[in-house]
């Protein structure tokens, strides 16, 4: 049976790992290969890489990154943060990233959904979505969260799967940091009106959110980042805990 | 020992090299016909469409070199489909090596993405990988159960995930992304004896 997937999400600047990050015995917790091994090692299922910096250098330093993570780590993993073209995205795959999360960029432009399917397959292209309600309408946010849009979170899901994409990862902004739990109403939504894999984020800071996701928010997969970094669930026993609720998990 | 690894623009090739390299063996990167039937083991891997994938092969002139080959060659997700005679994505014919067809999936989330746990197992390229163990997949295409099966999972429908033709294997799963048992996989087909 295909299992529920568990996703550490790591924010990157400038080559470094940022978020404290409360693993033992780590020599350097802002080692981003460092890190990533241990995730792997504790039995995440794939990590995702968030690009956030914003220097002239960032590019440069992000592909010598990737190619660091791929060589050291045996999971699959995802970077995302600032891609904007096909080019973009050729560069971290020859480098050994095995998908990329593209977000504004696709709203600003949805065509470069369908070019990057059409280049490198649908496999390896995630697309993410930050959403928060706005008079009880889910809409879509931009850079970030920070700039708002009139586009409405499910008909835009509906076009990123019409335009290829492998996987949609849903951001509550709404629940992103109240470790309150997820958005299970939008996500049930989202699976139940989509082909492609829904990667639930936002709002967790408990086993039991987890749980919940998956189950009423009948999410394919969860994301989280400071939960984890700060050492709040260690993910073995998240995945016991999943897998007593009757979750398939890879343990 | 020369290891190959298809280098025809179908294919993550850098995560196979480096799954290669943490088991200490630095394979070469090819898609020259001379290169590849002078290898010791080669490695097929595909990802993208199967009709793309199959015009490089033939603008290499891979189609007609692959099918002869004697030594072991493993061939990885879009690799091992295209073992078969043909493919619903795009109605593409395959090499042939394996009797079938490759079909798409009619239940379930599309792609299939992530870690499922493989039955039946059997044959060298398991050794020391016990049934029920998970291997990452990511495909949309899957391939029927034959004769020559040496796993299988299920998702919706069970199929394939694992075949093997005299010196021609094939893995659905990808093995350089399956944490050690994928690991364990590759070291396995390395040991196969010519």
């Amino acid at each position: 049976m295909l299992c529920k997937r568990i996703i550490p999400c790591l924010d990157i600047k400038d080559g470094r790992t940022v978020k404290g990050v409360n693993f033992v015995n780590l020599k350097d917790a802002g080692d981003p290969v460092t890190l990533a091994r241990q995730y792997a090692q504790e039995g995440a299922d794939e990590l995702v890489f968030l690009d956030i910096s914003a220097t002239e250098q960032k590019r440069k330093t992000l592909v010598e990154l990737v190619e660091n993570v791929a060589r050291a780590i045996d999971i699959p993993f995802t970077v995302g943060g600032g891609i904007n073209s096909v080019d973009d995205v050729h560069a971290l795959l020859q480098h050994g990233a095995d998908k990329v999360s593209v977000n504004s960029a696709a709203v600003r432009r949805p065509e470069l959904i369908r070019e990057i399917a059409r280049e490198f397959g649908s496999q390896c292209l995630v697309v993410a979505v930050d959403a928060k309600q706005i008079n009880s309408h889910w809409k879509v946010h931009l850079v970030g969260g920070k700039v708002a849009t009139d586009i409405d979170l499910f008909e835009w899901a509906a076009i990123v799967e019409q335009q290829g994409a492998g996987e949609l990862l849903f951001t509550s902004m709404d629940h992103d940091g109240t470790k309150n739990g997820f958005a299970n109403e939008a996500l049930v939504q989202l699976s139940r009106s989509r082909r492609i894999p829904i990667i639930a984020s936002g709002g967790a800071g408990s086993i039991a959110h987890f749980t919940d996701t998956f189950i009423q928010g009948e999410a394919d997969a969860a994301l989280a980042a400071s939960v984890f970094h700060y050492g709040a669930i260690p993910i073995p026993e998240l995945k016991a805990q999943l897998a007593n609720h009757q979750i398939p998990v890879r343990l | 020992m020369e290891v190959v690894v298809l280098d025809y623009g179908a294919g993550n090739v850098r995560s196979v090299v480096f799954a290669l390299e943490r088991l200490g063996i630095s394979a070469r990167l090819s898609n020259d016909p001379q290169v590849i039937s002078n290898a010791d083991y080669i490695i097929f891997p595909g990802q993208g469409a199967a009709a793309m994938a199959m015009n490089k092969l033939n603008l290499y002139g891979l189609t007609a070199v692959l099918p002869n080959l004697k030594q072991p060659i493993l061939g990885i997700c879009l690799g091992m489909q295209l073992l078969f005679e043909n493919t619903e994505e795009g109605n593409t014919r395959g090499l042939g090596i394996l009797k079938g067809s490759v079909k798409k999936f009619e239940s379930g989330k599309i792609p299939q993405m992530g870690w499922n746990s493989l039955q039946n197992l059997r044959g060298s390229l398991f050794d020391s990988i016990n049934e029920n163990t998970h291997m990452y997949l990511v495909h949309s295409y899957y391939a029927p159960v034959v004769p020559e099966t040496l796993a299988t999972t299920t998702y919706g429908t069970t199929y394939s995930v694992a075949v093997q033709k005299d010196n021609f294997y094939g893995v659905q799963f990808h093995p350089e992304k399956s944490s050690q048992a994928g690991q364990q996989l590759l070291q396995n087909f390395l040991q196969i004896k010519q």
